[in-house]
């Protein structure tokens, strides 16, 4: 069952087509990776789901609910985080606070009280320990290295316990080590249930951690499947390596 | 949720260093600044020495006020003096048309003088924050401006350029300046201590976010155009405050006093020098360069000359002290733990802190009051 439909997306910039009628399911709790060549149109179907960007034409549906033309922070409420490509933290706010930036609070009298209530403050350190910066918490986030902010902006995200998590490129300028403990928290995330889209070209990466992978090209989809039906696709490898392998066709 | 492989990922951190200074320095040092103001009248019985004290409370309101919009949340506002403006009108107007009686009874005003300010802060801001950065900066002037054009031309309102005269309190020598002092002094309380609830509070919290990114602010649920609306609003009933303060002590209302460019630099200078978006900023700020502001005119007359010292003042801050003195005072604190930690260890210096000045500002905004990037700390694997 899908959690996340796109039906029939388009979107322009000008003379380029980003998205091309794309349409596609994500699966409930599932690990979904979205792979594609550069300008397939992946990272812009990551900024219409979210509300960062408008479609101009076709639909997005969140848990049956159209959010096509909902706002970035209508659709974070409804349980849709994502990271960037390019990691967006606060560098001026403490570790600590990037993440109470995040935790959810309804009516006045939330928006009064102190940020650094107890019960958010217990979830906060527990999404630290997860990701390994509790003692990092109360250091200026501007300061940490590139990794750690990939970590910490996956960090916020988590804090506000959303269903569904898209991330763009986690593995990029990340060093092994710090992938494979990233892929362990995701999958430990997943088990609870958390559905998650990723956006990827580390393949082994993707391979190795999707249930189900999603390829796009030219703004479309291009096909869907296991990774290891998705790996000996023939338009796929051609999308990729812009040739027929000898052989396969 | 289950922690696993922590340690892989984990990192080890230096000893935290902290970006605040200890809470008995934060809270003594307020206490002693307060414990001053509340005694200066008393001890500088000169008028002109106590004029100086009003001057200072009135700036003192804006400045707390602007910070709370501008310092938290990045957009520079340089027509505040709109609000300014409006608050000196609405306390004229309304004296004069319900004859209200100078004296204790116009201080009375005030509150409404903010609330007006605030009621037409809404549909301004609203216009105002549909834009970003340099445009929004330059959006703030063509509202002062176009209130100031208002000002001149609604004549039947105003009087245009032949201003609002106000009958003067008939209180005498050296008294007179008391009543303004400790009304100034009791609002900057108040709006100081509003600054401290909104940089401590969830909401607060969504308008620092805002500064550092606002987009990134949005995708994680920060209503972006309300939180930045609300923050508009409460810095205009201040600045409000203080113009509706300023009527009454001057005792005349003129267009091109009341909706002043000059009161707009002052009130952003003098924050940019105490440190933006902290708490002691636009404290520091006021208490420093207004008396500056009103040497000058003591000494020069009218000539806008401090505008001179100001701009040196403000490259000599920048260039020295970067993020304000409030901030530098805090790497200077940092620095001296840093050296005592190294001293009692015997080792060498900690990674990632600074030498106290010449550095880029450091630190977290938490009630440190330190914007700005921290000196990176090479702490991950």
């Amino acid at each position: 069952m899908s959690i996340l439909d796109v039906t029939d997306i388009s979107k322009s910039y000008g003379g380029i087509r980003a998205l091309a009628g794309c349409t596609m399911a994500f699966e409930e709790g599932a690990i979904n990776g979205l792979i594609g060549p550069n300008g397939s149109g992946k990272t812009t179907l990551f900024n219409v789901i979210s509300g960062y960007e408008r479609a101009d034409a076709g639909r997005v549906t969140f848990r049956g609910t159209d959010v096509t033309s909902a706002r970035p922070e209508t659709v974070f409420e409804m349980g849709l985080g994502r990271t960037f490509q390019i990691t967006r933290i606060f560098p001026r706010l403490t570790v600590m606070e990037n993440l109470h930036v995040a935790s959810q609070r309804q009516g006045i009298l939330g928006q009064v009280r102190g940020w650094n209530s107890a019960a958010e403050r217990e979830r906060a350190t527990e999404v630290l320990d997860f990701v390994g910066l509790t003692r990092l918490a109360y250091e200026p986030a501007g300061g940490l290295s590139y990794g750690q902010q990939k970590l910490l902006e996956f960090a916020f995200i988590v804090v506000a316990k959303p269903l569904v998590i898209l991330l763009d490129e986690p593995a990029g300028g990340v060093n092994p080590t710090l992938l494979r403990g990233l892929a362990d928290r995701i999958r430990a995330l997943n088990s609870e249930g958390v559905t998650f889209v990723i956006v990827e070209h580390d393949m082994s990466f993707v391979m190795g951690l999707c249930d189900r992978v999603l390829v796009m090209h030219q703004g479309c989809t291009l096909t869907a499947g296991a990774p290891e039906e998705v790996r000996s696709n023939p338009d796929v490898l051609e999308a990729y390596l812009g040739a027929h392998p000898k052989g396969t066709r | 949720m289950t922690a696993t492989d922590a340690t892989a990922v984990g990192v080890a951190a230096p000893e935290h260093i902290p970006y605040e200074l200890p809470k008995p320095a934060r809270w003594g040092g307020t206490a002693v600044v307060l414990a001053a103001l509340v005694l200066f009248p008393l001890v500088f019985t000169n008028p002109a020495v106590t004029s100086i004290g009003v001057f200072t409370m009135i700036y003192l309101v804006a400045a707390c006020g602007w910070n709370i919009f501008s310092g938290y949340s990045g957009y520079i506002s340089i027509g505040h003096a709109a609000y300014y403006g409006i608050g000196q009108y609405t306390v004229a107007l309304v004296a004069m048309h319900l004859k209200v009686p100078a004296g204790w009874d116009t201080f009375a005003l005030l509150p409404l003088a903010g609330v007006v300010s605030a009621v037409l802060g809404v549909p301004i801001g609203f216009l105002l924050l549909r834009v970003r950065k340099h445009t929004f900066i330059v959006l703030t002037i063509a509202v002062m401006f176009i209130l100031q054009l208002l000002a001149f031309n609604l004549t039947s309102w105003t009087n245009g350029s032949g201003g609002l005269e106000m009958s003067s309190p008939t209180w005498q020598g050296s008294y007179f300046n008391e009543p303004f002092y400790y009304v100034g002094l009791a609002g900057a309380v108040v709006a100081c201590t509003v600054s401290w609830f909104v940089r401590r509070s969830k909401y607060g919290l969504g308008l620092l976010s805002i500064r550092d990114d606002e987009d990134r602010a949005r995708g994680l649920g920060i209503h972006a155009t309300r939180t930045k609306l609300i923050g508009y609003v409460i810095s205009a009933f201040f600045v409000g405050i203080a113009g509706g303060l300023y009527a009454p002590f001057i005792g005349s209302v003129y267009p091109q006093f009341g909706f002043d460019p000059n009161f707009d630099l002052a009130v952003a200078v003098l924050v940019f020098v105490g440190g933006i978006g902290t708490l002691a900023g636009p404290v520091i700020g006021a208490l420093l360069l207004i008396p500056l502001q009103q040497y000058f005119y003591l000494q020069f007359g009218n000539a806008n000359l401090f505008l001179i010292a100001y701009g040196l003042l403000f490259v000599l801050i920048l260039r020295l002290l970067p993020g304000g003195i409030a901030p530098s005072i805090i790497r200077l604190w940092r620095w001296f733990l840093v050296n005592r930690r190294r001293a009692a260890a015997g080792a060498g210096p900690p990674d990632g802190v600074p030498a106290p000045a010449m550095t880029p500002a450091g630190g977290p905004a938490s009630g440190a009051d330190v914007p700005g990037r921290a000196g990176r700390k090479e702490t991950g694997p």
